[in-house]
Order: structure tokens, then sequence, then C-alpha cells
């Protein structure tokens, strides 16, 4: 376990240390009107969504899924919420409109559930659906528009501070509570066993069904919150752009974290880790100025390397303990 | 056999360790043309693992290998193959979404103008199936075939290539008798033409009637090479697990002591399902061995899938304790104290990647649901009861299941049901694949558990160990429950005359 974090766990570092040396105040913390500022507070402000999404993809993924759909039910979210807001100041609209976003968001979970688990499709066309149709959803509730709103309450949200962004706490508020809610309960265990053998499990009595719905409702409700985010942040909902591809970065995050796209064992540390990679990667790429057109080899080159560290078969190519045997 | 011909494979002190284990020392090994050489001993014994040296799976950490007369070492199956080593593992190892000809043939697909020649692939491939009595169409899918069927496509795959050796490892655990008469009559063939054939099987009978020579392994470590017909069972017993046959014989006792009656525990009244199973009744007492006996595809799965809700009933009804119950799935026969363990371990029971505590007490803490966790020290307190109880190795409840070898795995399944303490265990297939000591330890686990009260539902291909344990044996043939003897005083004879279809009237015990 931990042996298996070690290499995505250095590769953070490796890429927080590149930035130190770009920019030598990369570290550097400061106050400012009780709010906390630098270079790694960005790191995370700016990671939290995709954290958020990558939490709700690592347990679909561990019970053998997987949901591209997270960027379009994001775009949803902020959409639905901006359009309740309106030109509305209160924050009892900001929470009703969020709340509701947030039911809609576990609505269409419900809808990606039935297609999984309920009628057997496969996950990655199953969710390909709502991956192609939510931002038309989006669209339609924002008619086509960049909906901005003026709500300081929905602001807080993505852009907001309690010493430290908002953002963070959230974020690190759901890895507690689905960590406290998969390892001291046994959803964790059940999940991998879904993820590892269904039909066993079944046959054991374990609700798969269940257990796969809910997957895919956490999974819609965690892009939820992580479209508030972004929305929040900029106080406008863009049905094209928000959270777009944002479902490739966190099934890289995850993948990044250890957690086999096959299904079973899963890493909520790992994923964090991973999502930290991503974000570090993002912003290395602005700090250390890599020319725009090439920025996407560098994720690119980034991603191969610390997916190579982790495979086996390169592991035992790169060492040299293992010495073939001369006949 | 004759010994004039040099030996066409021969290992020399081999030794090859895992982590922890070492699962080779020092062995030696011959395999003369012409012959059926049995590998023997019981599961862990390194039988696998010393297959998988010769194949190119892994490479012996000392020793050598020598393929007719030249040094040896393949760092894969593949180059193996290539020298002429052809392989049928234990496990089915095939794509279940290919066709049978594609299976037959991967990797060495006749071609035409730069692409594959379909039609000529499908000839191949039903000369190939011909050959050993297969009538199947080569262009049909292979996940639609049972898998006994896909077993031997499997074989048909190992000898449609010219092979001077082949292994097969535990090809007829999932065969029924014909088709082992049927698969053996191929190996004789191919053994006349000098093939020379390495043969794992934990049934003794056919290692008596098709192999030459033997060679016994016990705990990675050679016992000794001997001619088939100079060692007799109880002392080939003997060496493999180093004890005498006391045991088994202490279950046959048992079972003749137990006269359970009483009411029925578990009713099926007409309880059928189009396709699989005909209409049957069937009574299980509390405390009572049934035995189901009947050839692969009776229908002996099928009926105890209806019993556990695995699979839907269309007509009739199940009553326990005398009060019908509607199945709606495994989950409401688990709730009505009804365990069911598959005969397919790796498909259908364990969770592989999963460590054994995980396993074990997967399906209590299922019936319990995911908001009431087992406490750690209760789950810690099962797992060693049943590690010890049943006494499975490694002995550590992290060690991920898939690492087991089939016997302990076998015991995990078992002992993940025994958590759930159910008042009638379907056992399928418990005893397959798996060795004599292993087998010993669960039939007498029956006859405990039976004496405790515990009802069981026993299913095995094994006529002799249904016949052993049970108390009454329910024949099947195509399909329908044909009879129901009294396991008393029933021999192997009585039950092979009906299943072969022996115009037999309804014999029901009293």
């Amino acid at each position: 376990m931990k042996n298996r974090l070690l290499w995505p766990l250095l590769a953070l570092v490796a890429l927080l240390l590149l930035n130190l040396a770009v920019t030598p105040s990369f570290f550097a913390l400061r106050m400012q009107d009780g709010h906390l500022y630098g270079g790694l507070v960005d790191v995370l402000k700016n990671g939290a969504p995709t954290l958020l999404i990558a939490l709700g993809m690592t347990l679909v993924i561990a019970t053998r899924g997987i949901d591209l759909s997270v960027g379009a039910v994001a775009a949803i979210a902020g959409a639905v919420t901006c359009v309740h807001i309106g030109t509305s100041g209160s924050a009892a609209t900001a929470f009703a409109g969020m709340a509701l976003a947030l039911v809609l968001c576990a609505v269409l979970g419900l809808w990606n559930g039935f297609l999984v688990a309920g009628l057997g499709i496969q996950p990655i066309i199953a969710t390909l659906v709502l991956m192609t149709a939510g931002r038309g959803v989006a669209m339609l509730v924002t008619e086509g528009q960049i909906v901005t709103v003026n709500n300081t309450a929905y602001r807080q949200v993505g852009a907001g501070f309690v010493v430290l962004p908002v953002s963070i706490l959230i974020a690190l508020l759901v890895l507690g509570l689905v960590a406290f809610a998969t390892r001291r309960t046994a959803l964790g265990m059940l999940i991998e066993a879904v993820g590892v053998n269904p039909e066993a499990s079944r046959l054991a009595g374990v609700r798969s069904r269940t257990i796969i719905w809910t997957v895919y409702v956490f999974a819609a409700v965690c892009a939820g919150i992580a479209g508030l985010m972004i929305s929040s942040n900029v106080s406008a909902a863009d049905a094209n752009n928000a959270g777009l591809w944002i479902e490739m970065d966190a099934i890289l995050a995850v993948v990044i974290g250890g957690t086999s796209l096959a299904g079973g064992r899963y890493s909520l540390t790992g994923t964090l880790i991973g999502a930290l990679i991503i974000q570090t990667l993002t912003t290395t790429v602005y700090t250390i100025g890599v020319a725009p057109e090439v920025t996407l080899v560098f994720k690119a080159i980034v991603v191969i390397a610390v997916c190579l560290v982790q495979a086996p078969k390169a592991r035992a190519a790169l060492s040299f303990r293992k010495v073939a045997v001369p006949s | 056999m004759t010994e004039s011909p040099p030996p066409v494979v021969e290992m020399r002190g081999i030794s090859l360790a895992f982590p922890g284990v070492k699962a080779l020392q020092d062995v030696d090994f011959r395999l003369f043309p012409g012959e059926v050489h049995a590998l023997m001993g019981e599961n862990g014994a390194g039988k696998s693992t010393l297959i998988k040296t010769l194949t190119g799976v892994h490479r012996p950490d000392a020793g050598q290998v020598v393929l007719a007369g030249e040094d040896v070492a393949f760092s894969s199956p593949g180059e193996a193959q290539h020298a002429g080593i052809s392989t049928v593992y234990q496990e089915v190892n095939l794509c279940a979404n290919l066709t049978v000809a594609e299976n037959i043939l991967l990797g060495r697909e006749p071609r035409r103008l730069g692409g594959i020649d379909f039609p000529a692939m499908r000839r191949r491939a039903a000369e190939v199936l011909a050959r050993i009595g297969v009538h199947i169409d080569p262009a049909s899918s292979l996940s639609e075939h049972p898998i006994a069927v896909q077993q031997l496509v499997a074989i048909a795959r190992a000898i449609a290539v010219d092979c001077s050796v082949l292994v097969l490892d535990e090809p007829t655990s999932s065969l029924d008798a014909g088709e082992v008469a049927e698969l053996f009559r191929i190996m004789r063939v191919l053994r006349d033409e000098g093939v020379a054939i390495l043969f794992v099987s934990h049934f003794l009978d056919q290692v008596y009637e098709i192999s030459d020579r033997m060679t016994v392994l016990r705990n990675g470590t050679l016992v000794g090479e001997h001619l088939t017909a100079d060692v007799d069972r109880r002392s080939l017993i003997a060496q493999m697990i180093g004890r005498d046959l006391g045991t088994l014989e202490a279950i046959e006792d048992a079972a003749e002591k137990r006269r359970p009656g009483g009411p029925a525990l578990v009713r099926a009244e007409g309880l059928g399902k189009r396709g699989a199973i005909e209409p049957f009744d069937l009574d299980i007492r509390a405390g009572e061995v049934v035995g189901l006996a009947g050839l692969l595809g009776s229908g002996r799965t099928e009926l105890a899938r209806l019993l556990f809700g695995a699979d839907r009933a269309d007509s009739g009804r199940l009553l326990v304790d005398g009060a019908p119950l509607r199945l709606r799935g495994p989950r409401s026969a688990i709730a009505a104290g009804i365990a069911f363990s598959s005969e397919d371990r790796k498909g259908e029971g364990l969770v592989a990647d999963l460590s054994i505590r995980d396993n074990l007490v997967l399906a209590m803490q299922a019936a319990r649901g995911w908001t009431r966790p087992l406490p750690r020290r209760t789950k810690d307190h099962l797992v060693e009861k049943y590690l010890k109880a049943l006494d499975i190795r490694p002995a550590n409840p992290d060690a991920l299941v898939r690492t087991l070898s089939g016997g302990n795995q076998q015991k995990v399944l078992l002992a993940r049901w025994l958590v759930t303490e159910p008042r009638l265990l379907i056992l399928d297939e418990p005893t397959r694949g798996i060795d004599i000591g292993a087998k010993a330890q669960i039939q007498q686990l029956v006859t405990t558990l039976a004496a405790e009260g515990t009802a069981i539902l026993f299913i095995s291909a094994e006529l002799e160990e249904v016949v052993r344990i049970a108390d009454r044996i329910v024949v099947l043939r195509d399909r329908r429950k044909i009879a129901e003897l009294d396991g008393a005083v029933t021999g192997v004879d009585e039950v092979v005359e009906l299943i072969a279809g022996g115009a037999a009237p309804e014999k029901v015990v009293s």
C-alpha cells in the first residue's frame, strides 16, 4: 500500500521542487486580511474541483465502471444554480439554487446508475450518453448564453476564504467523509468485492446493484459540487466550457493514484496525490513558461512517466536486481 | 514403456523460490517420448510450479532444463511452445468472446493476401476438433459453450500444432465420464505417435488408467519416480501426504451411524425452470446429507441454483420449515439460512483480489449491510477460528486469496458460509481439483456439520464420494430427477446404472 504510493508521491515532490527552482517564492505562504495566500494554496484551490470529481470517479472505477458524464454534470450544476439565482443577491436564493442543482445531479447519477446497474449497459457507453446530452441540457438551461450572477453568498463557494479558500475546505471535507464512509463502514470492502467479482459478490448476498447505483449517484453529486465551485469562482455559468475535459483529468488522477481501471482495490490517498499531480502540472506549465502550443505534450510526457514508473514491467526493466539467467 | 530412447525432457536440480515460499527444491524430472507421465502430489506440492518452469512461465533459480538433448532456458510460454511444448492449463485460458476456430488457431492463423483466411481457418479448426471427436461449429463463439466443451477446445488448441511434449494440467476436472474416455483415447493416439504427455489429475482412477510412469512431489521436493505398475494406491497416497487412509474410513463409519428423521427443513414442490431443470420434488431434513449424482449437464448445478435463488424458478414453490419462501435472489435465501458454495470457485465463489479475511466475512457482512461493519475484534476472532478449524494455509488473514492453492481457496469459500451458520449448506463440487488431504478434511467437515444438525446438499462428479458421504442420493439425468436412493444401502454400481440410462423405476426411500 505504502509502496504503491511512493512513486506518485515522488513525482509530486519533484514537480513541486521544479516550481521552487523556477519561482523561489513558490513555497512561501503569507497571511493577508486573514486569508492565506501562496503557490501551494493556489495549487490546492485550483485542484479542488478535479479532486472532488476524482473522488467520485475512484469509487466508480473501483466497481469496474467509469463515468464520462461528470464534466457535463458539473456544467449543468453551474447552469441551474446561476439561472435560479438570476439577478438576486440574497443568500437564501443562492443556497436554494445550489440545493436544487445538487438534487438534480443526484437524479442524473440515478440515471447513470439505472443504465449501468439496471439495464446492464457498459459504463463507458452508458455515461457517454449523458456526457454528450448533458452539455445540451446545460445549454437549454442557460438558453445558450453565458449567465453571469452577482451574489456574494454564491461567490463564497469558489472564491471565498475561511483562512483557507472555501473550495479547499469543501474538497477536504468530502474527502474525509468518503474516507470515513468507506473505511469505517463495510462499504469500501463491498465496493471492492463488487469490482473484483460481481457475480461472486451477488452469490455471497452483496447488493451489487445498489452499490453500483450508489457510486454513480455519489460521483454525480461530487461533479455537481465541483461544478458549483467552477461556476462560483467566475460568478458565471458557461454551458460550453465549464468542466470541459475534467473527466479526463479525474480519470488520470485516479489512475496515477494507483487504482486500476480493471476495478477492485482503490486508494483515496492515491487519488488525492494524483489530483495534486495533475494540478501542479498545470501550474508548472505556467510558471516555467512552457509554450502554449506544447503544453499538452509536456503534460502527456509527465503523465506517461508517472504511469511507467508504476508499471511492474517498466520497473523490472529499470532495476538491475533481476539479472537474466544465462543458459 | 521401454527405457531405451533418451528422455525428451530432462530437468535437473530445479529450485525456485517465491517471496516467502520455496516452491521447488532440487527437483529432478524426466519425460520420455511415447509415454503418459503423471505428476502427482497434493495441492501446493509444486506440480503447477514445475510445469510452469518447464513451459517458460517461471524461470528456475537453479538447475537446468534439457529438451531433446539441448539445454534450454525459455523466457516465455511462446518460446516453449515454439520448441514443441504445448500446454493446457488447469483453468481454461481462452478468449471467451472469440470464435472456437479463432481460439484454436490464435497466433497461427492461416493467411492469404496479408489477411486471415477465415474459411481455411474454420476448416483447420474443424479438422482438429474432429480428431478429438468434438462436433461443434468452429464459427460459434466460445462463450456459447459449456465449460467442458471449452476445455476440449483448449486441448484442441494444444494439439493443433506439432508438439513433442503435451502438458495437461488437470484436463479432466470439468469433464464427465464419457468425455474423459474420449480424452484418454486421444491421449493414447498421441502417445503412440511418440508424443510425451505430462498429465496432472487428482483422480487416482484416471491416473492408474492412463499413465505409464509417475513422479511424486511433496512440499516442493521430489519423493520418487515410479512405473505406474510398480506402485499401488495406498503407497502412492502415503507418499503424497505422508499419512494413511484412516481418516477416509472414519468418514464412512460416521455416515452409517447417522439416521436423521423429522420434518423437512427445506422442501421443493414441483420446483423447476425451463431449459435448466424439470420440476422436481425434494425434501432435505436437518442433519441430513443429501447427495446429488448425475453427469455433467444433468442439471445438478441448476437444481442447486434454484434452491439458492441464484436463478429464478418458473414453476413450483420452495418451503422452509413448512412455510413457503419466495426467493427473489441469493439474499433472501441467505436470510432463510441457505448457503451455496459454487463449483466455479474462481468465477462465482471467491473475490480473488481481496484478502482471506475479507473473503471470509463477505457473506456475513453482506447480510448485515454496509452500515453495520463487523467489529474488528469479531472479525479477527472469526478469521482465526476458521483458519485453524479448516487448516487454511497460509494462516495469514491478509494474504490475497488469489495466491492460495485450489484446496485452500475451497476452504476459504466454505469458511465464508460457515461463518453465517447456515441451516442448509449446498456444496457444489467442493472437492473438485483439490488434493486428497484437503478432500478428506472437507468430507470430514461435512459429516461433522451434519452431526451438528446442518442439512447438506452435496454435489460431486465422483460417485464414490457421493455414495460414501450421503444419507440419501438423488439421481439426475438429462435435467430430470429420476430416482432417490438410500445412501446406506446403495452402491456405486447401482447409481451408475441409473445415470447410464437403465430403465430403473422411480425408487423412493421411506
